[in-house]
């Protein structure tokens, strides 16, 4: 199994002029689940997206290193054919564009794809019939999240990154979709960034390491005992 | 001096009355005159470039290459050339294919579907050598379709046709218009009389040459309960145009309407629809979806009309345009006219680039930026054609766009 690193720091970035994220440092080890958790605003879902390249979210300074190379300014593609992933909050509606076409433009070979997607479906509980929609076109909130992993499964990246994975995700699709991520940490030693609100991931998703994230910048870095201690004192402490 | 001489309409032969109807189509014309960008419903168009004097009656050509998929399932294939002759078309169980000038209804069919005041209607009328009828009977359900060739010569070719679905029949017709590589005028007119409880499924697809104007009209009239789905694709031409007038007349009729369109060169694509909504509880659906690259430019303009009586109908009519490059423009203009209160309408309109949003999704699954660009523009294509059934139509549209776009820079 190749090992990846993953390494962010000093990331800063903006959003529409304004700055958001203010000075990120993550290190990421194949294997390792990280939980990103912070209060509304504090940058979650940029940092997310500007790891991606996504428009509109410009970073100003910092690297973003995936096994030595520096990602920042590269196209969004060449990220991800580098190893990331993102797996989006709100995954976008294609119409026309099929999943087994765009899995397979993505590189997973004709022949496979099919069973690939089958099988990764089933892992989720996505019901098969919905494989064969454009992508997204018409799927519930949940589907669409699932819809995410069996991708995220089938393309086998280095690093995912999960935005808010767990909304939209009654308890059981929220456990088999946990089951499936951390097992892609042992089967191919997938890296995780999780991002989320709530501490009911942190009941599905074994974490190694909890980062809280205020004002654009990881405030603290803990282990998987800090949710509880989160849950407790919520942020407060940290946005004084 | 008249736009169609006497002697020109009566050259054409056939029996008196069609030669009547021609002479009388041509002093209509003179007395309408050649449409003008001025008319709203000409506006955005080339057309006061049109010179009819420059195109010779439609002479007879090497017939094009008819693409293989059309055939293949047809219940029944036309070979039709400008001279508007049908030969001998073997028709399906249930249906009678007639020329226009030998059917004993052919004079109260010819132009009962069209508009005494459209000059483009009376210039194909009063150059047409004849016509196909198209009877389907009471009935009759049509597995397979029927398929309708037009080979468009040099000059003007004025194919007229007329399908004609009795009471409950089933029946899917599709046109297809090819040839015209040299400086053609296609003046292709289709009149659908689409018979109560009936069900008609009707294709129209355009592969003609570079240079040729292609000004097409179809007219369709919808009885009770009746259907009729359509599908338009223009793909060839210089100047493409498509005008379909859908009059929904007998209570708790509908009408699908699936369109779409691909420019690229200099190319001019213009679709206006009628959604016409005369009788009560009748339901229309347009979809039109269209892009346009290069200097390319299209038109749309659709109106949905609810006439005092059509209580309780719906309409909707959404047109969306993908523009490829920045020298590339569309026209998009919904119209609505509701005379009625107890009616639903909606429309929708987009012109604009690719979706950023959705470019984002393809590449950050991995897909490089060209690739999901493809990907996106033929699900663009793929969207509409997955909404619409017309026999072999979507494959040979699809294969166009397909050939097409491999050849195209995507900006």
């Amino acid at each position: 199994m190749a090992e990846h690193v993953f390494v962010v720091s000093g990331l800063r970035a903006e959003v529409a002029g304004r700055e958001v994220l203010t000075g990120v440092d993550l290190e990421i080890r194949s294997g390792e689940v990280h939980v990103i958790m912070g209060p509304n605003g504090s940058g979650k879902s940029t940092l997310a997206h500007a790891l991606m390249g996504r428009p509109g979210y410009e970073i100003t300074s910092g690297s973003i290193i995936l096994d030595g190379v520096e990602l920042v300014g590269a196209p969004t593609a060449d990220r991800a054919r580098a190893g990331l992933f993102l797996a989006l909050q709100q995954p976008i509606e294609v119409p026309g564009v099929h999943l087994k076409d765009a899995m397979e433009s993505a590189g997973i070979p004709a022949g496979e794809v099919t069973q690939r997607l089958a099988t990764e479906a089933a892992e989720v509980g996505l019901r098969p019939e919905l494989l064969d929609r454009p992508l997204n076109v018409d799927l519930s909130g949940g589907e669409a999240k699932r819809n995410e992993v069996v991708q995220l499964a089938t393309l086998r990246p280095a690093i995912a990154i999960l935005d808010e994975i767990d909304s939209g995700l009654d308890v059981d699709a929220l456990g088999a979709v946990s089951r499936r991520v951390e097992r892609a940490t042992k089967e191919w030693g997938l890296g995780v960034l999780a991002i989320t609100h709530f501490n009911r991931l942190l009941d599905e998703l074994r974490a190694d390491k909890i980062h809280v994230l205020v004002g654009g910048r990881i405030v603290e870095t803990g282990g998987p005992e800090m949710a509880s201690r989160l849950e407790e004192t919520g942020y407060a402490q940290f946005t004084a | 001096m008249p736009l169609v001489t006497t002697d020109a309409t009566a050259a054409l032969g056939g029996p008196s009355w069609l030669v009547d109807r021609r002479a009388e189509a041509a002093e209509a014309l003179d007395a309408l005159g050649l449409p003008s960008s001025r008319e709203e419903v000409w506006r955005y168009s080339p057309i006061d470039d049109l010179e009819i004097e420059r195109y010779v009656r439609g002479a007879k050509m090497g017939r094009a290459i008819v693409p293989p998929a059309l055939i293949a399932g047809a219940g029944s294939v036309l070979e039709i050339d400008a001279d508007g002759g049908i030969g001998s078309a073997v028709a399906p169980s249930g249906v009678s294919i007639s020329a226009l000038s030998a059917h004993p209804e052919g004079a109260q069919l010819l132009g009962a579907a069209t508009s005494p005041a459209d000059p483009i209607v009376a210039l194909s009328t009063a150059t047409t050598p004849d016509g196909v009828v198209i009877d389907v009977e009471k009935g009759a359900m049509l597995a397979e379709p029927i398929v309708i060739v037009r080979n468009v010569a040099n000059g003007v070719s004025s194919g007229r046709t007329i399908v004609r679905l009795a009471e409950g029949a089933i029946a899917t017709v599709l046109e297809v218009h090819i040839g015209g590589e040299g400086d053609s005028l296609s003046l292709p007119v289709a009149e659908l009389f689409v018979g109560d409880a009936a069900n008609l499924r009707y294709g129209s697809v355009q592969l003609l040459g570079r240079a040729a104007w292609h000004l097409a009209t179809i007219n369709a009239i919808v009885g009770r309960d009746a259907t009729v789905s359509q599908l338009t694709a223009g793909l060839g031409g210089q100047y493409d145009r498509v005008r379909t007038d859908t009059v929904l007349a007998g209570q708790g009729a509908s009408s699908v309407l699936r369109s779409t369109y691909l420019g690229d060169g200099d190319q001019v694509h213009d679709l206006r629809t009628m959604q016409d909504h005369v009788a009560p509880k009748t339901i229309s659906d347009l979809l039109c979806k269209g892009a346009v690259a290069d200097t390319a430019r299209s038109v749309y303009t659709g109106l949905i009309r609810m006439r005092h009586g059509a209580v309780r109908s719906n309409a909707n009519q959404s047109n969306h345009n993908l523009v490829l490059s920045e020298t590339a423009h569309a026209d998009s203009v919904p119209n609505l006219d509701i005379s009625e209160n107890d009616v639903r309408c909606s429309h929708a309109s987009t012109v604009g680039p690719i979706d950023e949003d959705q470019r984002f999704y393809l590449e950050s699954r991995g897909i490089d930026r060209p690739s999901a660009e493809r990907l996106l523009v033929r699900g663009f294509f793929a969207d509409l054609l997955e909404r619409s059934d017309i026999g072999p139509a979507g494959p040979v549209i699809s294969a166009d766009i397909e050939h097409r776009l491999a050849g195209l820079e995507v900006r």
